[in-house]
């Protein structure tokens, strides 16, 4: 396949980012998503679930379920390159909705390649949300202490994701991967300090299930990886620019010494290195999408190299939107720590920039 | 460094034609050792052999493709891109008129007369005339605009008295492109473009001599030099937009591409002190399963793809909010990422890493800790790295001027 010198970023792609950033702007601005996930600064808060349900059916109604699907599955089968631009606007208005843990479940069942997956894939497409269920106490993607008997699991899945927005579960088990309905799992919640997230504890006693990986689960886990950190890497790119914007716009408006801050160097450079921090990994983040849609032998390394970014730019724009806005950024009432906290939760998420490196030095260099 | 999205006919059989050319017409490595770039060039020998690399070069249409036929260019549209990759590729000499291709040759094009393109590009492409910059100073290092060389008028002509220092290549040189003062009581408005043929009588270069140990650079003094009107570039009094022509093409920014190949300013993935040359020395220094020596390298690498990408993404307009917003970081990253590489190098050769290039036994011919000591000139020259970061900020950012 030849690759793209634009990355594959065409006119579909632009439609959709900018449609999405239409409706964020009119149903998820600054002040309504402040409203709506941080009415409560409680301890008890930590375990609540709290989004826009009415937002949630705009994103289904605009068919964004159906757009990772692959058509054959009767979804629109749209480029990572474009989906990446959808993440990228998730992010920046810091969304709570379990549209992206549901694009990531889509390419799971995408490579799993079995009608009950297709089933479920068709579900998606008509609106279902579907989250991971695989990982262990470790937080390690790629192994669970859940076993299968006679079309039933039992036992636990941690730190899943928006998981008491999903309608279903994809569970590992051993080394395949199965289907459980909402409806036949305990969700225990974790209390968690992002406030645009849940994230839960998946206890499962004897519950009905069906198998869907016809390949081994590692496989099919190993084919969706690329995609799944691309979509996160996008997210943290583009809640890393509004940290930027957001912080730059501060320093042109506070005035100390008789100056705007920003007139200091010590505030200025500090912006300058958010940017480019910032620009090395949203160039990565499109590098990664396009190999995965067009060079899919190079789609793990850039993909995992994206991640690596994202996550240390996530990390060093929330420390610096943070300290960079003085007092008032150190307050529940500023929606900086909103960010610094869906970053903060993103950044670990499927690897921090550590763990991804320590893959690619195994690939690159060899194993230790 | 600007890409189209896909390659055009015409491009594809320019490229096919650079390989083959490139196939039968690289020089081969001299007896004598050349420098790792042309900032570094130091003896009348080493100069010679890449003269004559870029005289034939241009004589083959990869270099300065992109300029109109009747000031010596190719007339061609985005090729100089795809000529510098495969220079590159096919490990040709660096070309030595880096200042002329770089900063003179665009900034002639923007801003001179017709007149001065017919005289001063064809020679300046074909290598037949070499150039050097006179901006930076005693006392006007980052703060350019305080320029103190002044150009006094005399009847038709001028008269130029004063020193600039750091001037790369002025011992070969004979043309110099100059920001100087014409009058002395308007910072930025005071200021005027010439270019100064360096053989005129009252110019005198002494050499400096750099932190390792190589010549390259100078302090150039004029002592009542006349200069004909018909060398001044634009008006009097816009020498500070011309100069901003020459900053941005000098900070890989500008609207024409630099025609590179080889040396220490390149494509890096290509280079022979790209990121990934660090896996094999890791290797050689038996310190490959060190696991913070392995994501240093890693992250180094991380770094140098997105420099490549960036320079990708630059070119697709739905990918960037602010045309400048990439452009303007190329000088930045660039410099800097050279510098990490080759700090990291040095330190996995661990005590080899402390060998000069003339020991036997050096890892890499001690090439790796001279390429760190010299990347401290690309960290400072061209507007140093605090001032890339006040631009960025400011030009970027909105935020206030420090200046």
């Amino acid at each position: 396949m030849t690759r793209p010198q634009d990355f594959g970023f065409d006119d579909e792609a632009a439609l959709l980012r900018d449609a999405a950033r239409r409706l964020f702007t009119d149903l998820c601005p600054q002040d309504v998503l402040h409203r709506l996930v941080a009415a409560d600064s409680s301890p008890a808060r930590a375990s609540a679930c709290v989004w826009d349900r009415t937002l949630w059916h705009r994103m289904q109604d605009l068919g964004w379920t159906a757009i990772a699907v692959p058509s054959a599955a009767g979804g629109f089968g749209m480029s990572l390159t474009a989906i990446a631009g959808l993440a990228e606007q998730v992010g920046r208005f810091a969304v709570p909705s379990p549209l992206l843990s549901t694009l990531c479940a889509t390419y799971v069942l995408a490579a799993c390649d079995s009608e009950a997956a297709t089933a479920l894939l068709r579900r998606i497409v008509d609106g279902a949300a579907v989250s991971l269920a695989i990982m262990d106490r470790r937080g390690v993607p790629g192994r669970t202490d859940i076993t299968e008997h006679q079309n039933t699991l039992t036992g636990t899945a941690w730190y899943v994701q928006d998981a008491r927005k999903a309608d279903a579960f994809i569970a590992l088990a051993d080394d395949s991967l199965y289907i459980v309905d909402a409806a036949e799992v305990t969700v225990v919640p974790d209390a968690i300090n992002d406030l645009t997230r849940d994230q839960a504890r998946l206890v499962l006693q004897n519950a009905p299930t069906t198998r869907i990986a016809t390949t081994e689960a590692t496989k099919v886990l190993q084919a969706a990886t690329p995609a799944i950190l691309v979509i996160l890497a996008a997210d943290m790119v583009g809640a890393a620019e509004w940290q930027l914007q957001t912080t730059a716009e501060y320093a042109r408006t506070r005035v100390q010494f008789d100056r705007p801050i920003g007139f200091f160097q010590a505030v200025k450079h500090p912006l300058v290195n958010m940017m480019v921090d910032i620009d090395a990994a949203r160039s990565l983040v499109y590098d990664a999408a396009c190999a995965f849609d067009h060079e899919p032998e190079h789609a793990e390394l850039r993909a995992r190299m994206a991640k690596s970014a994202a996550s240390d730019v996530a990390s060093f724009c929330s420390g610096r939107s943070v300290q960079l806005h003085g007092g008032i950024g150190f307050t529940w009432e500023c929606a900086v720590q909103i960010y610094f906290k869906r970053q903060k939760h993103s950044e670990v998420l499927f690897g921090d920039g550590p763990y991804q490196r320590a893959r690619l030095a195994e690939r690159l260099i060899g194993p230790l | 460094m600007r890409r189209v999205t896909r390659e055009t006919a015409e491009q594809a059989a320019f490229r096919s034609d650079c390989r083959a050319w490139l196939a039968a017409n690289i020089p081969a490595k001299p007896a004598f050792r050349l420098p790792q770039g042309p900032l570094e060039i130091q003896t009348a020998e080493q100069l010679e052999h890449v003269r004559r690399w870029q005289h034939a070069a241009h004589a083959a249409g990869l270099v300065g493709c992109d300029y109109p036929r009747e000031f010596g260019g190719g007339g061609r549209t985005q090729c100089q891109w795809i000529a510098n990759q495969e220079m590159q590729a096919a490990g040709a000499p660096f070309l030595p008129n880096i200042i002329g291709l770089g900063m003179a040759a665009p900034t002639i094009l923007h801003h001179g007369t017709d007149a001065q393109k017919r005289r001063l590009i064809p020679p300046l492409l074909a290598c037949d005339e070499i150039w050097c910059q006179g901006f930076s100073e005693p006392g006007a290092g980052s703060d350019l605009a305080s320029v103190q060389t002044t150009a006094t008028r005399d009847g038709d002509r001028w008269i130029l008295n004063g020193h600039k220092v750091w001037t790369t290549l002025a011992h070969f040189a004979d043309w110099m492109i100059l920001l100087c003062r014409t009058d002395r009581g308007e910072k930025y408005r005071g200021l005027t473009y010439f270019v100064v043929p360096m053989r005129s009588p009252g110019v005198s270069v002494r050499p400096l001599i750099k932190m390792t140990g190589e010549g390259g650079f100078n302090e150039v003094l004029f002592d009542g030099v006349e200069l004909t009107d018909d060398l001044r570039l634009d008006e009097v009094g816009r020498g500070w937009d011309v100069a901003m022509t020459t900053l941005l093409h000098e900070r890989g920014a500008g609207g024409l591409v630099t025609p590179r190949s080889g040396g220490s300013i390149g494509d890096e993935s290509k280079s022979s002190r790209g990121a990934a040359s660090l896996i094999p020395l890791v290797r050689a220094c038996g310190r490959d399963s060190d696991p913070v020596t392995r994501d240093k390298i890693i992250k180094v690498m991380i770094r140098q793809r997105a420099f490549e990408q960036s320079e990708r993404r630059a070119a697709v307009r739905a990918l960037n909010d602010h045309p400048l917003r990439v452009p303007l970081q190329h000088k930045l990253l660039h410099s800097e990422l050279l510098q990490d590489t080759a700090r990291l190098a040095t330190e996995i050769s661990g005590m080899a890493g402390t060998l000069h290039i003339t020991a036997e036994h050096a890892p890499s011919g001690g090439e790796w800790p001279l390429a760190y000591m010299n990347s401290y000139g690309f960290t400072i020259a061209a507007g140093s790295n605090e001032v890339q970061r006040n631009i960025l900020g400011e030009r970027v950012l909105g935020l206030p001027k420090t200046r």
